[in-house]
């Protein structure tokens, strides 16, 4: 079953057809969720018994992060998916998805920092939590160094493929850092066997951000890698061109993303 | 207004978490739409050239 | 079975295995170096293993209640940390403390344990994972629920602590 869906949005066009349909739901619920969230985070919910105002720093922190850690799990089930089904739009959103990825994992880092220096007394220790989530920005510039590293693009992709599996065993060792040793980062406050140990009035704008961060991956994700078709097309119709016209196939192909004409 | 802004002393803190953030986020938004509109009129000239040229839809 | 389908059978078989042995290689591994993974040692940890004389290491657990005594110079503060056990180590510190020291609340510091005193050159506030307005924070020691000094308890956990008033700021 689940292999016929896959083989369904595998094909270039169909994929385009369900990203079109999705993409402006995506941007329209960013923009809900994240202007809800943001007003109540800034403006309308308490300030912390014990941290203060640097309370609304968990607002842009904590869902940089949950994306930081959600962006490499699609990175890796898009290459297993690339690597056992051989779906070619599957090797796409890899790809797209590292750039998104690694920005919010950069955004986690400094916003954490920026929390870190009031309220534990520095920006920076090497504790499991802090120091995993650094490799993690290793492996996301390591997937987009590899990708690019060779003459060859299909040996790119492969090794790009394998970095992005055996990365992802970061993502649990992340997410259990805190409980397996003892770090300077505090505990899961949300995704807690024993339920959320943050008051709803703060729970619920940190919800909704998480929210908006989803949806607005989900839009930034669709539209690039549509994009990345078309670029893929445009690309095989000049060589087409180039080639009825007499000219060598390496005429110009790859000025094309920069409007040469062909 | 002012205690707004002061984020009760930590406004050193507070508004640059949500500066980078939106410099990260509008980095990515915006580059993402840019990439987008130049795969656009790229595609939609090079179809042109290739109808008028003869050659069909061949290409996917 | 076609061989197409065979073909994708193997590759998924050989990512799974794949990610099977490397989960448990990384297991074997992170066990293995567990103790650079620390970033702190309890009070029962170094009862347990005392460490070399002039050995730095960095000291967790919580500040004891009542133990916090600022010292005559003004700029010196003897505390003590536990970690809920039986053992507990003194520790002394020349310098600012964060802003989220207090009694009860999770410290880590970094020094050199002397005599069985700890000489901390590094003080570092943690902070526990309950948050919650002040309002709430006060309803739940009125209410008994939580003792001063003491870690404080979520704010969900308990129904008495619903807290129905509008955010304030």
């Amino acid at each position: 079953m689940s292999t016929n869906v896959f083989h369904r949005y595998a094909n270039p066009t169909k994929f385009i057809g369900l990203a079109s349909a999705i993409i402006p739901f995506a941007w329209g619920l960013t923009i809900l969720l994240g202007g809800y969230g943001l007003y109540l985070g800034l403006f309308n919910s308490p300030a912390d018994y014990q941290q203060g105002e640097t309370v609304r720093i968990m607002y842009v922190h904590v869902p940089a992060a949950w994306m930081a850690l959600g962006c490499y799990t699609t990175m890796a089930i898009a290459s297993a998916i690339a690597i056992i089904w051989k779906h070619a739009v599957a090797d796409l959103i890899a790809e797209e998805t590292a750039v998104i990825g690694a920005t919010f994992t950069v955004l986690c880092l400094v916003t954490g920092s920026l929390w870190g220096q009031p309220m534990w007394g520095t920006w920076w220790v090497w504790d499991a939590r802090l120091t995993s989530m650094l490799v993690l920005l290793f492996l996301y510039l390591g997937f987009m160094a590899l990708k690019n590293a060779f003459d060859d693009p299909q040996r790119g992709t492969q090794a790009a493929r394998l970095i992005a599996l055996v990365g992802w065993i970061n993502v649990p060792i992340i997410k259990y850092s805190v409980e397996w040793w003892n770090t300077l980062h505090q505990p899961a406050a949300v995704a807690r066997l024993d339920g959320p140990t943050i008051h709803p009035d703060m729970l619920t704008p940190l919800l909704l951000m998480g929210g908006a961060y989803m949806t607005l991956f989900t839009a930034l994700l669709l539209v690039r890698v549509r994009s990345h078709i078309m670029e893929r097309r445009a690309r095989s119709i000049a060589l087409a061109l180039a080639e009825a016209r007499g000219a060598g196939p390496d005429e110009d192909p790859a000025g094309l993303r920069d409007g040469a004409t062909p | 207004m002012n205690a707004f802004f002061d984020m009760g002393g930590y406004a050193a803190f507070v508004w640059p978490s949500y500066a980078v953030t939106a410099v990260g986020l509008v980095f990515l938004i915006a580059t993402t739409l840019l990439r987008q509109r130049r795969a656009r009129t790229t595609l939609a000239r090079l179809e042109a050239e290739r109808d008028a040229a003869g050659l069909g839809h061949g290409q996917r | 079975m076609s061989k197409a389908k065979l073909k994708k059978k193997r590759r998924l078989y050989a990512v799974l295995i794949g990610m099977g042995l490397l989960g448990v290689a990384t297991a074997l591994v992170l066990t293995a170096i567990e103790d650079t993974l620390v970033f702190f040692r309890t009070p029962t940890d170094i009862a347990a293993e005392t460490p070399a004389p002039d050995q730095r290491l960095r000291l967790g657990g919580l500040v004891a209640k009542d133990s916090v005594e600022p010292q005559e110079d003004g700029i010196t503060t003897r505390f003590v940390i536990e970690d809920g056990g039986p053992h507990v180590v003194a520790v002394t510190y020349t310098g600012v403390l964060p802003d989220l020291f207090r009694e009860g609340q999770g410290v880590v510091t970094e020094g050199v344990l002397i005599n069985g005193v700890f000489r901390a050159d590094e003080v570092l506030a943690k902070h526990d994972e309950n948050y919650m307005p002040k309002e709430v924070a006060d309803a739940l020691k009125e209410q008994g629920v939580w003792q001063e000094g003491e870690p404080a308890p979520s704010p969900n956990a308990l129904p008495s602590a619903s807290y129905g008033g509008k955010a304030t700021q």
